[in-house]
């Protein structure tokens, strides 16, 4: 037993996260709900030494800044989207305390599916619902749960069932779920259900911590300011008025028989996955690849041009070529609607080292294979960079002078060999010689593999022959 | 110095008080009231008669706000006192559980130690 009540640890001691010069006190109203919730939570959070190991999801609402107060791992996250982000989380960090705090704006409005398929597959969070009958944070307008006759700022006259439908009550409906463990209506009104708010609390965290089970904890609250009460006369109200409508109690607890989830991560091998996909293993000699094995590479390509032009596939040649020479890969697509015509571009990342993001801002070579790409990419390329273009099809030169250019009348040559749809192959086969990227052997036999149409394969070993030979004519 | 003989003893924070009044009605032993200064947020913070606190613990339970109220329990059994420069008295001080060597003045929570940190 504590023989003082003080301050949790599972709170800041100064607020530092608050701007303005008064970090001790919350942002809450006078007489708030919030507060004596948090005060709860953190109590629980302390008593059971998981504060290291807590991950307190804010909402949008009053509470959306929890992450002020709270000493633990916070995230802040879009309306109604807790119970998603609380999923990915426990998923990721399976050890991890999960907590995912909302409002009724934010849980029975926005994010109903969220919380209903993240409560229907029973993820290991703890979610704490805090209904207060209104919107609080933008005024107090008409929430789902706001009860019939009441009068908000958007339903002045009082909510009728014919306009708005009857309030929503959470808890029965998570109830009905199968995967569910503990689901109970508590509020923060006298005294004596404020202390059985916080056995439930307890108990819904114990839950969780010691059989990851999904437990949905609504309390009923008061917003003094917004039902424009004391904060004495607002708890009373939840009493009397609002905790009539939804009836307290425990709606479903099966946590007796419930036995621990085990959220241990499914990991499959890589043998697995070609398997599942049918795909072989590419095999390449290691020898010819042997030259490109100390090489220091780190190129953000970007490649764009009309659909149909190849660019998405000349995207996905030269990073399959990349992953046989074992370097790490990025392919990243980006086109409009339409099958054929419009725009499209893609970005890859080929290097020697692990990739974070697979977004090309400042490519270090540009592929432009018509007038439109070049027109918009150029003046993104870094300094020292290199533009390759068709200038079969674009009539202007680049303007920059900081760069390396390249123009190959791609489309042309495509042409003269007997389809225009190989020019694309003929800027891999330059752009392989100039930069001496990979090795051309390699290329050329694995092109059958990456290909879908085999019986293209001639052609484009043809074609990538011919941007070489192009490019060596140009050194020369 | 502190010298009230009650079982219990409530310190309360008047920065952090709202003055919302939810603890002065919840009290059941009636020690608690609305005082009538102001804070600097312009609240008339809850304050303490000195005398009755049962140390039961309601008005902390009551309080939204999470550092307002502070609720010693057994306070007739704490008789260690020191002299806080903090608070500039003697008061009665305690051992956390974390750093039993620390000792905190029950007034402001705080450590007593010879060189305080002004809080930022």
């Amino acid at each position: 037993m504590n023989t003082i009540l003080k301050k949790s640890d599972s709170f800041y001691d100064v607020y530092e996260r608050r701007p303005g010069a008064d970090k001790l006190t919350t942002t809450y109203c006078p007489g708030c709900g919030h507060g004596v919730l948090h005060k709860l939570i953190a109590e629980a959070l302390d008593d059971f030494g998981v504060r290291e190991k807590t991950i307190f999801i804010s909402p949008v609402g009053c509470s959306v800044f929890a992450y002020y107060y709270f000493h633990t791992g916070n995230v802040q996250v879009a309306h109604g989207r807790a119970p998603a982000v609380a999923t990915g989380i426990k998923r990721a960090h399976p050890h991890s305390v999960v907590i995912s705090y909302q409002g009724d704006g934010d849980l029975a409005a926005i994010g109903t599916a969220e919380i209903m398929h993240a409560a229907n597959r029973g993820e290991g969070i703890t979610v704490f619902f805090v209904n207060n009958a209104i919107y609080g944070m933008t005024g107090g307008q008409m929430a789902p749960t706001t009860l019939i006759g009441q009068k908000t700022m958007t339903s002045p006259r009082g909510r009728t069932v014919n306009n708005e439908g009857f309030p929503i009550c959470m808890s029965e409906i998570i109830a009905t779920l199968k995967a569910p463990v503990f689901v109970e209506r508590v509020m923060i009104g006298d005294t004596k259900s404020t202390m059985h708010a916080r056995q439930t609390v307890r108990k819904a965290l114990k839950l969780q911590i010691e059989k990851n089970a999904f437990t949905f904890i609504e309390v009923l609250a008061a917003c003094p300011s917004n039902m424009k009460m004391t904060p004495s006369r607002s708890r009373q109200w939840v009493k009397e008025v609002l905790a009539d409508y939804f009836p307290l109690g425990v709606k479903k607890d099966v946590s007796g028989e419930f036995e621990r989830k085990d959220l241990s991560r499914m990991v499959v091998k890589n043998s697995e996955l070609h398997d599942a996909l049918n795909i072989e293993t590419a095999k390449v000699d290691s020898e010819k690849i042997a030259p490109y094995r100390e090489k220091i590479i780190n190129e953000e390509i970007k490649i764009a041009g009309f659909g149909g032009q190849g660019v998405l596939s000349l995207g996905t040649v030269l990073s399959e070529m990349s992953m046989r020479h074992n370097y790490e890969v990025s392919w990243l697509p980006s086109y409009g609607p339409e099958m054929r015509g419009g725009t499209a571009n893609c970005s890859v990342k080929i290097s020697k080292k692990k990739i974070g993001s697979p977004l090309v801002a400042n490519p270090t070579i540009l592929i432009a294979m018509n007038r439109p790409s070049l027109d918009k990419f150029e003046h993104d390329v870094i300094s020292g960079g290199l533009i390759i273009y068709d200038d079969s099809l674009i009539d202007r030169k680049p303007t920059r002078d900081d760069v390396d250019v390249i123009a190959i009348p791609a489309t042309k040559i495509a042409d003269e060999l007997g389809n225009t749809k190989a020019a694309n192959m003929i800027i891999v086969g330059a752009l392989i010689e100039y930069k001496n990227l990979m090795s051309q052997e390699v290329v050329l036999e694995s092109l059958g593999d990456v290909l879908k149409r085999k019986n293209l394969v001639e052609l484009n070993q043809k074609a990538i022959l011919r941007g070489a030979e192009f490019i060596k004519n140009l050194k020369k | 110095m502190v010298t009230s003989k009650s079982r219990g003893h409530v310190v309360i924070d008047t920065e952090e008080c709202k003055g919302c009044e939810l603890c002065v009605e919840a009290c059941p032993s009636s020690v608690l009231y609305s005082s009538d200064e102001f804070n600097t947020h312009g609240y008339h913070p809850a304050a303490y008669k000195g005398e009755g606190c049962t140390g039961c613990g309601i008005c902390f339970y009551t309080c939204p706000e999470p550092g307002a109220m502070t609720v010693y329990k057994r306070w007739d059994l704490m008789t260690d006192t020191a002299e806080c420069p903090r608070c500039g008295g003697e008061y009665k001080v305690f051992h956390t559980d974390e750093k039993p060597e620390v000792l905190v003045c029950t007034n402001c929570l705080k450590p007593i130690q010879e060189k305080v940190i002004p809080i930022r």
